[in-house]
């Protein structure tokens, strides 16, 4: 069989299992809907935590950001697994003792405020929605390179599965949906790496492959093997970096507090029975997520050795099938500089701007005179030759590897787990921010449960749909959105939670002031420092304040929310008598069982 | 409610392992991993140095375990001052 049918038979077959568990775990009542009923077993729960939270970047990107950037690709790597060490000692246990329903429940009630609770809900819709639109779009690119449609076709059938099953099994449905796609992904993304572990190394671990000599009867190890085809080429030290070491802090920073403070992460947390298994569900799911996490970089190390020593200084004709396959995509480009019909691969852009592919009148690619697709960009003066894009590296592994058809497919089906997994926790968030938080908390108080379920099911289908537009006209800042998503949360959700449960001194104005000034502030140096508003020019790194680039100012604004909101408290009035007799009672775990009951 | 001497005894505990446990945390992440990665550089773990492996291999390795470290502490803690459920 070819590539082509495994893919719709093993997408085909694991979205027929998704959507068979959905109708059988499908929510009756509002908790059933927003928190599972609250008895979900915690390893159930951490491998929902897990697929919840490894996206389609995790799965797709992430492997392929590290292998270009070598060393600086630990920021992610660290900065999202290190936040679960935060969520599950500063926050998980005390949240799930709250036993409500969501983040903004929390920072309402603590800070006894109306406003409190719409600034937490304007954040959690925000963060979720920036979240959401990279998903569809996720699942649209899987389809469109594995099944040959349109993208935006693969977003509209990612769009009626999701659909389906996060509006009729809320969180119920989605909790035992995740745990079926955390074991597809894992094993679609464990696969090749083993294989290829294998074929490089001869250790079927990776991640001790990572650490071993390579079998190409060199005797070197494969990370100096890597370093020294980098120098050869001209590249940076691959396990060397070239961020300061100030901004890689903050970067790490950033996104560790980021992941501990967003808001669909948190609410899986308020689906375990006890405040026990709040806990050790954060130790299951960051367990889940290290296999991941660790067998990413030895991917990326295997990958790029393996590109490196493929297409550097290789005639085209020579070159494997995969290359001129993904050339059609614009995946890869090669564009012979110096006419010797060789790939030279050098640092730097080949080119100036996305690739544009030559087109015949019928479409056809126009070739050269080595066979390769001809170019319209126009040529930069290195001498780098060959554009990659970042992607390939996990998309295309199997085949640079020459993996099996099956296992081609498999990679498909764990992409789009990965982002259907993550689309649906988000959406469920959103939804239950219009139907809980607003309509409930603020407009309608004594609608019934049934009136507030139709809500909660009303605002997922508007976010499923507002997402599906979002996955066909993505924002041109996308990239910069999933920064400001981790800035957002780190510098609002993570310090007013943590603060609320461990300063009993902490009131309503010191919470809202740091709230407001750490997202203005955030907002504010994105918007002037990457997107160039309110300026002329996007500013140069140069002028970046302490030398911290965009993506890891969360980490100022997160520490400037703390200090404003502890100033600001000290000079105001204290908590009412029974919030602080609530923050007494979140810290010790006896009676979560009651403290959920309405 | 005030709270009484028991409970302020566990809460304390708690604190203190959160403090212990977050050291080891931020040392193996940004001490390890970031501000002292050159010097671990100079030596290695199997074929990798050991500051590159610590940023992308080891850190993570410690945060699991000190995730499940924590959960024992505070069960055993929660089982003296008999707060558990």
């Amino acid at each position: 069989m070819d590539v082509k049918t495994w893919t719709y038979l093993i997408v085909g077959a694991t979205f027929l299992l998704y959507i068979v568990i959905a109708v059988w775990a499908r929510a009756g009542s509002t908790k059933e809907f927003y928190v599972a009923g609250g008895g979900v077993h915690p390893i159930a729960n951490g491998m929902a935590t897990a697929a919840d939270w490894m996206s389609a970047a995790s799965f797709i990107s992430m492997a392929g950001i590290i292998s270009f950037a070598g060393y600086d690709g630990a920021v992610y790597l660290m900065g999202w697994t290190g936040g679960y060490v935060l969520l599950a000692l500063l926050l998980a246990p005390y949240l799930r003792k709250f036993g409500k329903f969501t983040v903004p429940d929390f920072i309402g009630d603590r800070y006894y405020s109306n406003v409190a609770r719409t600034v937490a809900v304007i954040c959690a819709i925000v963060v979720s929605f920036t979240y959401v639109a990279g998903q569809m779009r996720g699942v649209g690119l899987v389809f469109s390179r594995f099944l040959e449609v349109e993208i935006n076709t693969g977003v509209y059938i990612g769009t009626v599965v999701v659909f389906f099953y996060a509006i009729m099994g809320g969180m119920k449905g989605i909790t035992y949906t995740q745990v079926a796609q955390y074991c597809v992904l894992i094993f679609a993304y464990m696969v090749p790496a083993i294989f290829i572990s294998l074929q490089m190394t001869d250790n079927i671990i990776p991640q001790l492959g990572f650490l071993a000599e390579v079998n190409d009867g060199s005797g070197m190890a494969l990370l100096d093997k890597l370093d020294l085809l980098h120098q050869e080429l001209g590249f940076a030290e691959y396990t060397d970096g070239s961020k300061s070491t100030i901004d890689v802090f903050a970067i790490t920073l950033a996104l560790m507090a980021g992941t501990a403070g967003l808001p669909h992460v948190i609410v899986r947390f308020f689906t375990v029975p006890r405040v026990k298994d709040a806990r050790i569900s954060a130790g299951w799911a960051l367990l889940f997520i290290a296999i991941l996490y660790t067998t990413a970089p030895a991917i990326a190390a295997f990958a790029r050795t393996n590109l490196i020593t493929t297409i550097s200084e290789r005639p085209y004709e020579e070159l494997p099938p995969w290359f001129a396959k993904w050339e059609e995509t614009a995946l890869v480009a090669w564009m012979d500089k110096n006419g010797d019909g060789k790939l030279q691969y050098a640092p730097g852009p080949p080119f100036v701007g996305a690739v544009e592919q030559q087109r015949a009148g019928g479409g056809a690619q126009v070739q050269g005179n080595s066979g390769e697709a001809l170019l319209l960009n126009v040529p930069t003066d290195n001498s780098n030759e060959v554009y990659i894009d970042r992607d390939i590296m996990v998309l295309a592994n199997p085949e640079i590897a020459g993996l099996p058809a099956w296992i081609i497919a498999l990679v498909a089906a764990g992409g789009l787990a990965a982002a259907l997994s993550t689309a649906a926790g988000l959406l469920l968030v959103i939804s239950t921010a219009v139907s809980r938080d607003l309509m409930r908390k603020q407009i309608k108080p004594n609608m019934s449960e049934k009136e507030e379920l139709w809500w909660a099911r009303g605002g997922a289908a508007a976010a499923v749909l507002v997402a599906a537009y979002f996955g066909v006209n993505p924002p041109g800042f996308v990239a910069a959105t999933v920064a400001l998503a981790f800035g957002l949360a780190a510098a609002s959700f993570f310090p007013a939670i943590v603060l609320g449960i461990f300063d009993k001194r902490m009131n309503r104005e010191g919470a809202v002031a740091g709230m407001v000034v750490g997202i203005l502030l955030m907002f504010g140096y994105m918007a002037v420092y990457r997107l160039g508003w309110f300026v002329d020019t996007v500013p140069p790194e140069s002028e970046w304040w302490f030398g911290i680039s965009p993506e890891g100012f969360g980490s100022v604004a997160m520490v400037v929310n703390l200090v404003v909101a502890l100033i600001v408290s000290r000079f105001t009035g204290t908590p009412p008598e029974d919030v602080q007799e609530m923050v007494e009672r979140i810290r010790i775990p006896s009676g979560a069982g009651e403290a959920s009951v309405h | 409610m005030a709270p009484s001497g028991e409970h302020r005894h566990y809460w304390r505990t708690n604190l203190r392992y959160l403090a212990i446990l977050l050291t080891i945390w931020f040392a193996v992440s940004f001490g390890c991993g970031i501000l002292f990665v050159d010097q671990l550089n100079h030596y290695r773990i199997g074929g990798a140095k050991l500051g590159f492996w610590f940023a992308q291999q080891g850190s993570i390795y410690v945060f699991v375990v000190l995730i499940f470290v924590y959960v024992y502490l505070m069960n055993r803690l929660d089982a003296r001052y008999g707060v558990g459920e």
